[in-house]
């Protein structure tokens, strides 16, 4: 299993040369490993959607590489095109990019572009409607009828109709209320278990990260400040706060224990890891966590 | 207290054939107070916000505005003063190519004298922290950041009343709490009646009372803790319940038994040390 993403020393400014040059990201080198679902997470304005935007040569670095699938995306500008259909991009708000006439249409689009059969675009619209909850008889709708829960799962199946081995999301349930933004992210998580396709979810809510990602990638500043398993970022919930992040209110109670003096464990980040913790704090079996 | 917002019975339809998007609420608004209007997407609470200033009148019954009905299109102009509205998406609702600009947009529309406006839009933008950015251009601020700038467009025409429609809704955790800290800081200092809707519960958290809607109703009604207690309800109106609350349900199921309806962490924190440690001090 190889990295399907690596960058080396990635950096990107806004306008060099100008008085209103702003570094965005700066020196950024990692990589992650095909079939992961990644979570990034960091304060606005840390540089996560212009660093996502590098992962299919939407950008192009200042210096700096971007790898897939080990090879240098700009080692030849005319192969860019290549490397568009292999990273999938879902942007804030992909509603607003949908265009055509009909569900159909909409999700085709991009595979019509990459010059498929007819036969084919249609299999890989109904596959990718399915995985995003839309049901068959929707396709020949107007998606401007739609509600915006379901124009944003037209959207993301638009890009999984590419199928692209690494498909990445920046904020995918922002706006929606709790029921729409579990239903995009249990099928997103679905999608990854049932493909292997490797994800990337750029997040704001650490309890989404939570839930879904394995590995986290926290960003500050325009550089990585963390990149562990979810479980070790949260161990470290302080800095994260420190960071300016907020961590599941539920984190946040331990971390109050723990400043009032009880040596309880503070890696707590679900309703049901806090409940165990709490009744072996009582029982007197993990006194010691320091 | 009196009542600043009132609506009587009232119910909306967006054309003849749809259904009721709001359909028979009464809600009174106190002057002063923060109140949160909470609900799933769908449930009528946009719409019924948008009847505050007069943007939608009523199919049925009537809106009150201290002494003005919202259909009295002569009130028109007094109303929108008195309840200033922002929106969801930041994107809509900048007009300027400068952020001081924006926010002094309504003023100059209002013919406000220059010294009194240069005064008033500084105040508006230091109350909602971009004064640092007033220079810059909106669309170059984040989406937190052009929210505040729509505040404090409002702001800048003093209002008694500030009504939120969905207006953290796109917004990051951060943008989203420095709203939300910026708006108690008015309602408590200046005494803005604020009516807040949304769909995150830790919003409704902050609030004097809160409203829940269903299809079009008010489902109930309460404090922020007499709310959350009922989590069945709320689960069933596929909304959150605070972590906490879920913590402390969990803990009883178990045999732990923690009350209901905490909805802080400095709360359930002190619960938790409190049992904690009795249980093992054998108490204090």
């Amino acid at each position: 299993m190889g990295a399907i993403i690596r960058t080396e020393n990635l950096s990107y400014v806004y306008n060099p040369a100008m008085p209103d040059a702003t570094t965005a990201i700066s020196d950024i080198s990692f990589e992650m490993q095909e079939h992961e679902f990644l979570g990034i997470i960091g304060p606005t304005g840390c540089g996560k959607s212009t660093l996502i935007t590098h992962f299919n040569g939407l950008m192009r670095p200042t210096s700096g590489k971007v790898l897939i699938d080990g090879q240098d995306i700009w080692a030849d500008k005319k192969e860019i095109r290549k490397f568009r259909f292999l990273t999938g991009l879902v942007f804030q708000y992909p509603e607003y990019q949908l265009f055509e006439e009909t569900v159909e249409k909409d999700i085709g689009y991009g595979p019509r572009n990459m010059g498929l059969s007819p036969q084919e675009v249609d299999e890989r619209v109904r596959m990718a409607a399915d995985f995003c909850g839309l049901a068959p008889e929707m396709l020949s709708r107007s998606p401007f009828e739609l509600s915006g829960g379901q124009k944003r799962r037209v959207a993301i199946a638009g890009v999984i109709a590419m199928r692209p081995r690494l498909l990445v999301l920046d904020e995918p349930a922002a706006g929606l209320d709790p029921e729409g933004r579990d239903t995009i992210l249990e099928q997103i998580k679905s999608y990854h278990r049932e493909t292997g396709t490797s994800v990337v979810l750029v997040s704001h809510s650490m309890e989404d990260v939570a839930k879904y990602a394995d590995k986290v990638l926290v960003m500050k500043d325009g550089g990585i400040a963390m990149y562990d398993t979810t479980q070790q970022i949260f161990a470290r919930a302080q800095e994260l706060l420190d960071i300016g992040l907020s961590v599941p209110q539920i984190t946040k109670v331990f971390l109050r224990l723990r400043e009032m003096g009880l040596a309880i464990d503070t890696d707590v980040y679900t309703v049901k890891y806090a409940a165990e913790t709490v009744l072996r704090f009582a029982e007197g079996g993990d006194g010691d966590a320091s | 207290m009196s009542d600043v917002i009132k609506a009587d019975e009232i119910a909306f339809r967006y054309s003849e054939e749809a259904p009721f998007a709001v359909d028979g609420v009464s809600l009174a608004v106190e002057r002063g107070e923060f109140l949160v209007i909470l609900g799933a997407n769908g449930c009528g609470k946009s719409t019924l916000a948008k009847h505050f200033n007069a943007i939608l009148l009523p199919t049925r019954g009537t809106v009150w505005v201290e002494a003005m009905q919202t259909s009295e299109e002569a009130h028109l102009y007094d109303i929108r003063q008195k309840v200033g509205m922002v929106f969801q998406n930041p994107d809509n609702q900048i007009v300027a190519t400068v952020v001081e600009e924006d926010v002094a947009f309504a003023l100059e529309n209002l013919g406000v004298p220059p010294d009194e406006m240069r005064k008033r839009i500084d105040e508006a933008m230091e109350a909602t922290d971009i004064y640092k950015y007033r220079e810059r251009q909106p669309h170059k601020l984040s989406g937190g950041q052009k929210q505040r700038v729509a505040v404090a467009g409002v702001l800048a025409m003093n209002p008694d009343v500030l009504v939120l429609d969905e207006a953290t809704a796109m917004l990051d955790p951060r943008g989203r709490g420095k709203i939300m800290r910026t708006v108690r800081r008015l309602n408590q200092e200046r005494g803005i009646t604020v009516v807040h809707i949304t769909h995150y519960m830790e919003e409704a958290a902050m609030a004097d009372r809160v409203v829940v809607m269903e299809e079009g109703r008010i489902a109930f009604t309460g404090s922020p803790k007499e709310v959350f207690s009922r989590a069945e309800e709320l689960r069933r109106l596929h909304l959150d319940i605070p972590q906490t609350a879920e913590l402390c349900e969990a803990l009883t199921a178990l045999g732990f038994t923690m009350p209901k309806g905490v909805i802080t962490d400095e709360e359930c924190a002190q619960l938790l040390f409190e049992r904690l440690t009795q249980k093992q001090g054998g108490g204090r």
